[in-house]
């Protein structure tokens, strides 16, 4: 079953996390307020990366699992053995979205993701229209939150225009530095 | 003039595989002081042993030296050997020809030049050596036996069955400890009183053993045949002679809501009181810290009703020091508390309790008689969930080893549960069960197979209370990690085996060492299992850790033995490989001066102070003396002494000088 | 008292009244806030999901910022943005190497010294010890006080009260007349950032959490988080629909519970801009 793909060792040096030492209590599962909705529950995420094969990599990187994590730390918060499953949830989200591995039901969060990374790129900020509509663009969740728009407005929630980072080039900046590496394959 | 022998071992081919022995010896015939040298194929066997004594009386040998295996295993042979041929067995050296050379090269001329080097070295320091006599310590054939639960019982049964004097001391108002709480023992179901008590009764019978309960050790002074123990004997405010035991003071008492210890907290109990119904003795003690004459100067009520004026105020406690030859150490052990579990509640969830607080439940001398209730509402319980694990093997709360009677235990209030309430459902939560003695595994398939209790692998990430239920959110990782959620009307915790309180304080006391969980070090985890590394004082059951009972009986059994060997001999011989300090004649009488730095230095507390006095009795100089009941010859004081005043015999540093001296100037 | 303040895009966005209700209590608690110059977005839960660098540079050129501008201390009332801004310079802290390569992405310099604090840690220093003589109308209510799952989290690197059973929020609320209930969710997480991509997700995660708290008998759910906020008030139809009832129970930020307290208007709190009307004063 070991072809040594060198999971391990990688996720160890990346992340700092030694999967080797979960016991598989499951400990982390029992609290996760999202494990009914995942493919895969966290402990079983580990086990399969405990195999050290890439079949089993890849079947965590194609899951729905990760994009579902929501880094709420109650799983490292009750681990006996301190495993930041957070953490490994955030490199294989990163490897997953660079590999083009996502999983389909995941697509609106990805999307997301991408429209609130795009806002900041271009603004600095979180401008939420701008947000919503790239959102939409990507989704085609056209009429999504269609009769919320308008409450937030009246309630005066809503920003008609992005409020920009004046030093707009160094948040360019920053994510042109950053771009190379996620860009990695 | 030296005349030493050299007696090369070829030990089979263990040596003579790599090493040419018989040159080893021809090139040694050469070195000055050397009178006889040879080599044999089994230097240890009867023949070889011949042959040296042979040598000794022929050639009037001053010395021996044998090129054979690690001193570790025949140094002993080797030395009774000369010994019987009239020479003085610390004469003899060994150079270690297998483990340090043969064992460790390939074959070649180097190999051989490396072990003529050996034994040249030790035929320098033999050179050097002089002859030693044992030293002989007297022995005080009385045992000391700290603590009186099941572990410091049966040594003291033992120990006194041999014939001698046993102490034992325990500092509750009575013996038997964890085991006299518990309901029932696996993996039998016996009834744990009923097979205590009856030792319990012996002991307390025992023409031979003193028993001292309410009682503490204060200090230890001394060393291995000649301790001096200092123990507190607290004041009980009760003439044991006098009291009848006849319970009409506890029932006056007006301090009723004590939490009783024996009970785990479950129960109450009197600021006078008989911890439990068998306790032995059977007489009350005074609770000091809870009885309101001695916080608040009022009340008084039990010497008022006392048919024989039994109750004493106001004694102070006694102190009585007493001479023993030897100390057993048998002092248990705790479990840990809910209150530790934040994901547990914290300890405010009433039904949530630890495993030995259901032992007083299932018990029936205990809170409830013996019915499973609920602490909160006294309502018998119709789910109850086993939490396994809870705390140990767990790094992060800061207790990675495994408590070893808890998968055991688990499965045996699983099994009561589901005994005394037949329609009861019971879940034990797992990571793995640990049923390794004998007939156990058998004992955790019955409660599976026959009792039905739910076994679930898996933890549980929190317990939370809502509507007097306890919401339990675990997971089965056989299934792949499906959350399993029970709604429990109670909670067991298996907590963790953790050391006794002022555990770390009585083995400063002592001397003995112990490790970060306060756990008592063994001398050697293998083979040395109830010895510490403080000559005389030795250890049994859980307080070096967690353990059955079996396995404490056991432990107990093997402490009694070494004490009783140690007792067997008229006197104590130790090998006189000990450091001395030098002494000479006035005026100087040792080049001592006094500054003591072995005394700190010494990690055995070897080091005494020696007044040298005038013919008038007046002190003219005070200087190091080693005890040589104590000193284990580690050369630290040695290392230390800025006068060289002091020394190991038998390694001093003129013969190891002479020993690595030798290497250069061949 | 001159304290660094980093509100963050939601406080300037969708959760206005929070920033207005922490700005209102600072005046009549004496405390000057100086908002970091040119701050940046902290990344919330989208740059952690696809990138580690960038994560980390988001954070750190808003702690890069307030050094530059001689800020010791900055209070970040947003728990997202603490747990990224503190995560942030807990991990530069333990590597130099990435401290030093996240330096040349910001193409700032960063030191990592400046304390942050969040809203809880705010009120402890300056309210705790003076609100109860201030109180004019004492929150006579039972509350439930969520504390979400950013702010105690990971304990290691907050070092922020009792993982499991927080109760700083809940002291605070005592000292204001408050009764404080004990309840089941107070550290589990509503749903975060799935406010828009997987609504569902939260009408679950918030709507068994308010659950709880209103079978607990808790008049009000008192916040410190504008996430929290957010999908317990703004997403209270699709938890009702959920939930298959009509929970009318208000949430309000601690900051506007302790404003009501000392006598501040409503509108000075922002209270009006909520979707579930506070109508308990």
């Amino acid at each position: 079953m070991k072809n040594n793909s060198n999971t391990i060792n990688d996720l160890h040096v990346k992340t700092g996390v030694d999967i080797n030492r979960c016991y598989q209590c499951g400990k982390c599962t029992a609290g996760c307020v999202l494990a009914d909705e995942m493919d895969l529950s966290p402990n079983y995420i580990i086990r399969l990366l405990q195999t050290d094969t890439s079949d089993n990599f890849d079947k965590v990187l194609r899951s729905k699992a990760i994009w579902l994590c929501l880094n709420c730390e109650n799983c490292v918060g009750r681990c006996p053995m301190e495993i930041d499953i957070p953490k490994v949830m955030d490199y294989m989200r990163e490897l997953s979205f660079q590999q083009k591995k996502q999983h389909q039901a995941a697509h609106s969060i990805i999307a997301f993701h991408e429209s609130f990374l795009d806002s900041i790129k271009y603004t600095g900020h979180l401008y939420e229209l701008g947000m919503i509509a790239d959102f939409k663009s990507r989704t085609f969740h056209l009429m999504q939150d269609v009769k919320l728009a308008p409450k937030m407005w009246l309630r005066g929630k809503l920003n008609l225009l992005p409020e920009m980072v004046k030093d707009i080039h160094a948040i360019k900046a920053i994510f042109s530095r950053t771009q190379n590496k996620r860009k990695n394959l | 003039m030296s005349k030493i022998g050299v007696f090369i071992c070829h030990c089979g081919e263990n040596i003579s595989g790599t090493v040419d022995c018989e040159k080893v010896a021809t090139e040694l015939s050469k070195v000055e002081g050397v009178a006889y040298s040879t080599d044999y194929k089994y230097m240890c066997s009867d023949p070889g042993q011949t042959l040296i004594k042979e040598a000794i009386k022929t050639h009037h040998l001053t010395g021996v030296v044998v090129g054979s295996c690690s001193p570790r295993m025949h140094e002993v042979t080797f030395r009774k050997a000369c010994a019987e041929a009239g020479l003085n067995p610390y004469m003899c050296e060994i150079a270690n020809l297998r483990e340090h050379c043969s064992w460790v090269h390939e074959k070649g001329e180097a190999t051989t030049e490396k072990a003529i080097s050996l034994v040249t070295m030790l035929v320098e320091k033999v050179k050097k050596n002089k002859p030693l006599t044992s030293i002989q310590v007297p022995i005080t054939k009385k045992a000391l036996v700290i603590g009186g639960g099941i572990a410091g019982i049966q040594a003291s049964l033992d120990i006194a069955n041999c014939g001698h004097q046993v102490i034992l001391i325990e500092k509750d108002p009575s013996i038997g400890g964890h085991m006299s709480q518990l309901s029932e023992t696996f993996p039998t179901l016996d009834c744990s009183q009923c097979i205590l008590t009856p030792r319990m009764v012996e002991v307390a019978q025992h023409p031979n053993i003193t028993l001292y309960t309410y009682a503490e050790l204060e200090k230890v002074e001394g060393s291995i045949g000649n301790f001096q123990a200092t123990i507190r004997l607290k004041a009980k405010s009760v003439d044991p002679k006098l009291c009848t035991a006849c319970g009409l003071c506890s029932s006056k008492c007006p301090q009723k809501k004590i939490p009783s210890e024996f009970n785990a907290g479950l129960g109450t109990r009197t600021a006078i009181y008989v911890p439990f119904p068998q306790a032995v003795p059977n007489k009350p003690v005074i609770d000091k810290e809870h009885c309101n004459y001695y916080q608040k100067g009022k009340c008084q009520v039990c010497q008022k009703n006392c048919p024989t004026g039994a109750i004493e105020f106001d004694k102070p406690d006694e102190l009585i020091t007493e001479a023993v030859g030897a100390i057993v150490v048998t002092t248990g052990f705790n479990v840990l508390g809910t209150d530790f579990f934040p994901e547990y509640g914290y300890g405010k969830y009433k039904d949530v309790i630890t495993g030995l607080q259901f032992e007083r439940l299932a018990s029936a001398s205990g809170p409830t008689l013996g019915e499973i209730r609920r602490p909160s509402d006294g309502q018998i319980p119709k789910k109850i969930v086993f939490i396994a694990c809870a705390g140990s093997r767990d790094p992060a709360k800061g207790i990675p080893y495994c408590s070893k009677i808890c998968c055991m235990y688990t499965a045996k209030h699983a099994m009561l549960y589901q005994h005394k309430v037949h329609e009861g459902e019971s879940y034990v939560f797992y990571m793995d069960i640990r049923a390794g003695g004998k007939n156990y595994e058998e004992f955790v398939r019955r409660a599976i197979e026959e009792d039905g209790v739910n076994y679930v692998r898996g933890r549980v990430a929190r317990v939370y209370e809502k509507n007097g239920k306890l919401i339990v959110k675990g997971v089965d990782t056989l299934l792949a990690g499906a959350q399993v959620e029970i709604e429990a009307d109670m909670v067991v915790l298996a907590t963790a085996g953790v050391s006794n309180q002022g555990a770390e304080q009585l083995a400063q006391k002592m001397h003995i060492s112990y490790d970060p969980y306060k756990f008592f070090a063994e001398a050697h985890p293998k083979l040395k299992p109830v010895e510490t590394n403080t000559a005389g004082i030795f250890l049994a059951g859980a307080c070096q850790a967690p353990k059955d009972i079996p396995d404490t009986v056991g432990t107990a059994s093997g402490a009694a033995v070494k004490v009783a060997c140690l007792f067997s001999q008229a006197q104590l011989i130790r090998e006189p490989l000990i450091a001395v300090v030098n002494r000479s004649g006035p005026p100087s009488f040792s080049t001592c001066v006094g500054c003591f730095m072995c005394e700190t230095a010494c990690p055995y507390h070897a080091i005494e102070r020696e007044e040298i006095k005038n013919r008038n009795g007046e002190v003219l100089k005070v200087v190091a003396k080693v005890n040589p009941g104590l000193c284990q010859g580690c050369g630290t004081c040695v290392a230390f002494c800025r006068s060289k005043s002091i020394d190991i015999q038998g390694y001093s540093n003129e013969e190891m000088y002479a020993e690595v001296m030798s290497l250069f100037n061949n | 008292m001159n304290i660094g303040f980093y509100p963050g895009c939601s406080l300037k966005g969708s959760s206005k009244e929070y920033n207005e209700s922490v700005l209102a209590l600072g005046k009549a608690l004496d405390i000057e806030f100086e908002e970091i110059k040119d701050w940046n977005c902290c990344g919330a839960s989208s740059a952690h999901a696809l990138s580690k660098e960038l994560s980390l540079s988001l954070p750190a050129r808003v702690l890069a910022l307030a050094e530059q501008q001689g800020l010791k201390e900055i209070v970040v009332p947003c728990a997202a943005c603490y747990n990224r801004l503190s995560t942030t310079q807990y991990e530069l802290a333990q590597n130099e190497e990435l401290r030093e390569e996240i330096a040349k992405i910001i193409d700032m310099s960063y030191k990592g010294g400046v304390k942050i604090l969040n809203v809880l840690q705010l009120l402890q220093r300056f309210a705790s010890d003076v609100i109860e003589s201030k109180v004019v109308k004492p929150f006579s209510h039972q509350v439930a006080c969520y504390y979400g799952c950013l702010l105690v989290r990971p304990h290691k690197i907050l070092q922020f009260d009792q993982v499991e059973n927080p109760q700083i929020m809940d002291l605070l609320m005592s000292k204001i007349g408050a009764t404080p209930i004990d309840w089941a969710f107070k550290t589990e997480c509503c749903g975060g950032g799935f406010s828009v991509s997987r609504t569902d997700i939260v009408s679950k995660l918030s709507g068994n959490l308010l659950k709880d708290a209103v079978d607990r008998g808790a008049k009000a759910i008192i916040v410190a988080c504008p996430m929290c906020h957010s999908n317990l008030d703004m997403r209270r139809p699709e938890i009702n629909e959920y939930l298959n009832a009509n929970i009318e129970v208000p949430v309000l930020y601690i900051t506007q519970a302790i404003g009501l307290a000392l006598g501040l208007s409503p509108e000075a709190l922002g209270l009006e801009r909520h979707f579930v009307p506070v109508s308990l004063i």
